[in-house]
């Protein structure tokens, strides 16, 4: 069986007016049953009190004289009353004058009188009444002892009484309980049952319902009130729910709107960078062969008519060949600056030193004649794609390495500083620098600050290098003076 | 001995004809079969189009990669795989040095790439030394059984 705790709350109740009821018939039955005792008691203590004196009175004639008989025959009228067990009259010295019944065993009649009076001992009534004449004068004592059957048959009869009495009420309570439990279960298990209902099915639009103006009913009302308030709100929740789904829906369009865009961005770049491999790999194959046949077949003029061609017009001829080779030049430059804004960026670990040394060795080489003095910071590294990276540096070296060729004492230095709250590399010369007015011109396509005659070179290389540091999401700068040299900075 | 031809695929004849010259210079143009473009190359190569056929295979051939109909790396490519063919020393000849064009010649089985200079003393130069080494330097592949 569950704990008590557990148990529905009509068998609690139920539970509940059997024990109070129970209870109260048990003490009703338990005082009744004790009333009727004592009463008994008392009842058969006068009784035997009384017949004592009566035959204590009788007794004097019989005891003053000592005679056996008479007190046998007086004692022997007890026998018509059947609760007398045994009765004796001793005489006033103590000794046991007659007794009845006659052969009465001696555990039935004390040896000796004791204290007058009346008392219940060993579930008997025994009683020792003096015997006196005229008042003062002891004669003796009367001893009755009488049987308590008139008690026990009281007891047993009350008893009975109280046990139906007490089945009886149990049933008519048990019935009236189970009936009248109702009134307060009742309430409580609609509101059992409402609470329920809603904890399962969420609808907040039950209620339950009220059965009276007691404290059950106003219970019900404010529980009732509670399930308005969360009605309220959970309508007001869910029209939020709604309105934030409808807003989540709207951005979502938008961002698929956006995303649509940037699909469609995304397509036309694709289009526009096909577009351009397609016109770089035109360029690269058709652009070229007009300038070989210009150059080609100036030189067999050179080569061929000679004789027939004055010094202005073999120099006109040689203008030609140098423009045409000039030409693939820029050509060659424009793919490379193109290559560069196509190619896949893939970063790696790239040892900047290295790469510099390297580079500075490849220049060295191709032009030994020069004297110039290269500083290359050693362990600098950076994540790069390696051959973009190999390009821009390479450029910049070149660049530093062309402009100090006029310079008596070159210095080349390649290197790190602090820059904006992080690193920048750094090359630097001591060359024909530039003037900051026109630094802005620098990274541009086609734009020079020196004319060829000066320093040869396609203006092509800078916007080349810086074109791969915005790819690497790097920033370039440079400073310099008119013949103070120029640094480049940059940041990967 | 008999050094064999070279097989000229250009479609441009200024080309061809600086290309002769350069040859010339260096008394190869008895050598010099020349196609204009990749159906003739391709006709002379297998001698579906009146030429020598593969019983005269030429010592290399200068593939340019431009061409009108069949462009050269689709010429290589049947080069490649025909067996009567597929040993035949193919020099890529050509004005572009795109990564790709680079990459897709040596993967179809290219033996060399050179790009034409614009200067036509370096150019002279190149043709040159490819008509030396091909011609003369290297060992050819031997002629296929029919």
């Amino acid at each position: 069986m569950s704990p008590l705790r557990d148990w529905p709350i009509k068998r609690k109740l139920t539970a509940m007016l059997l024990l109070i009821s129970g209870l109260v018939l048990l003490l009703t039955s338990a005082a009744f049953v004790t009333y009727e005792v004592v009463t008994n008691r008392q009842t058969i203590r006068i009784h035997l009190a009384t017949r004592s004196r009566i035959l204590a009175a009788n007794s004097t004639a019989a005891l003053a004289f000592a005679n056996e008989a008479d007190a046998t025959e007086l004692l022997d009228a007890l026998k018509y009353d059947p609760h007398m067990v045994a009765a004796a009259l001793y005489t006033q010295d103590g000794r046991v004058l007659a007794t009845y019944p006659v052969a009465a065993t001696a555990n039935l009649i004390p040896a000796a009188p004791q204290a007058d009076g009346y008392r219940f001992e060993g579930g008997r009534l025994v009683g020792f009444t003096p015997v006196a004449q005229g008042g003062n004068q002891r004669l003796g004592t009367l001893y009755i002892a009488s049987d308590t059957k008139d008690v026990s048959d009281a007891l047993r009869l009350s008893g009975i009484i109280a046990v139906v009495v007490l089945a009886i009420a149990m049933l008519a309570a048990y019935t009236l309980a189970a009936a009248l439990q109702g009134w307060i279960s009742q309430p409580i298990l609609a509101l059992a049952d409402t609470a329920r209902a809603i904890s399962t099915k969420h609808d907040y639009s039950v209620r339950a319902p009220k059965r009276g103006e007691d404290e059950l009913g106003m219970l019900t009302d404010a529980f009732n009130q509670m399930l308005g308030r969360i009605e309220e709100q959970d309508r007001e929740l869910r029209r939020y729910a709604t309105d934030l789904e409808q807003r989540v829906e709207k951005r979502t369009h938008e961002l698929q709107d956006r995303n649509e865009t940037l699909r469609r961005n995304a397509a036309e770049l694709l289009a526009a960078n096909q577009e351009l491999d397609a016109f770089a790999y035109s360029v690269s194959h058709d652009l070229r062969a007009p300038l070989r046949s210009i150059d080609g077949f100036s030189q067999v003029l050179l080569e061929d008519y000679a004789g027939q061609l004055d010094e202005a017009g073999q120099d006109s001829l040689r203008r030609v060949r140098a423009a045409s080779q000039r030409m693939a030049t820029l050509i060659d430059d424009l793919l490379k600056l193109a290559r560069v804004t196509r190619a896949e960026i893939r970063t790696e670990m790239v040892d900047l030193s290295g790469m510099a040394r390297d580079i500075a060795a490849e220049l060295q080489k191709t032009d030994s004649a020069r004297q110039v003095k290269v500083v290359i910071a050693p362990g600098l590294t950076a994540r790069a794609d390696l051959p973009l990276l190999r390009v821009a540096l390479e450029n910049l070296l070149r660049n530093s390495w062309k402009y100090t060729a006029k310079q008596p004492q070159p210095r080349i230095e390649f290197g790190s500083v602090e820059a904006n709250g992080g690193r920048a590399f750094m090359v630097k010369d001591n060359g024909a620098g530039f003037d900051m007015k026109y630094v802005d011109k620098l990274f541009g396509v086609f734009q020079r600050l020196h004319s060829a005659a000066e320093f040869e070179g396609t203006g092509v290389g800078l916007a080349t290098v810086r074109r791969i540091i915005t790819r690497h999401g790097g920033q370039i700068w440079a400073e310099g003076a008119v013949d103070q040299g120029a640094t480049f900075y940059f940041t990967l | 001995m008999n050094p064999g031809k070279i097989l000229l695929v250009e479609d441009n004849p200024d080309d061809v004809a600086l290309t002769l010259r350069a040859l010339k210079s260096h008394n190869m143009t008895n050598d010099v079969v020349v196609a204009q473009d990749g159906v003739q190359a391709l006709d002379y190569l297998f001698g579906t189009g009146g030429g020598p056929g593969p019983d005269g295979l030429p010592a290399v051939v200068l593939l340019d990669l431009k061409l009108p109909k069949v462009n050269g790396l689709e010429v290589l490519r049947r080069i490649r795989s025909d067996d009567r063919t597929k040993l035949l020393p193919v020099v890529i000849l050509t004005s572009s040095d795109e990564e790709r064009d680079v990459i897709d010649g040596y993967s179809l089985g290219a033996n060399s790439y050179v790009r034409k200079p614009v200067d036509f003393v370096e150019f002279t130069q190149a043709a040159k030394q490819l008509g030396l080494y091909w011609l003369l330097m290297n060992r050819a592949p031997p002629t296929p059984r029919k």
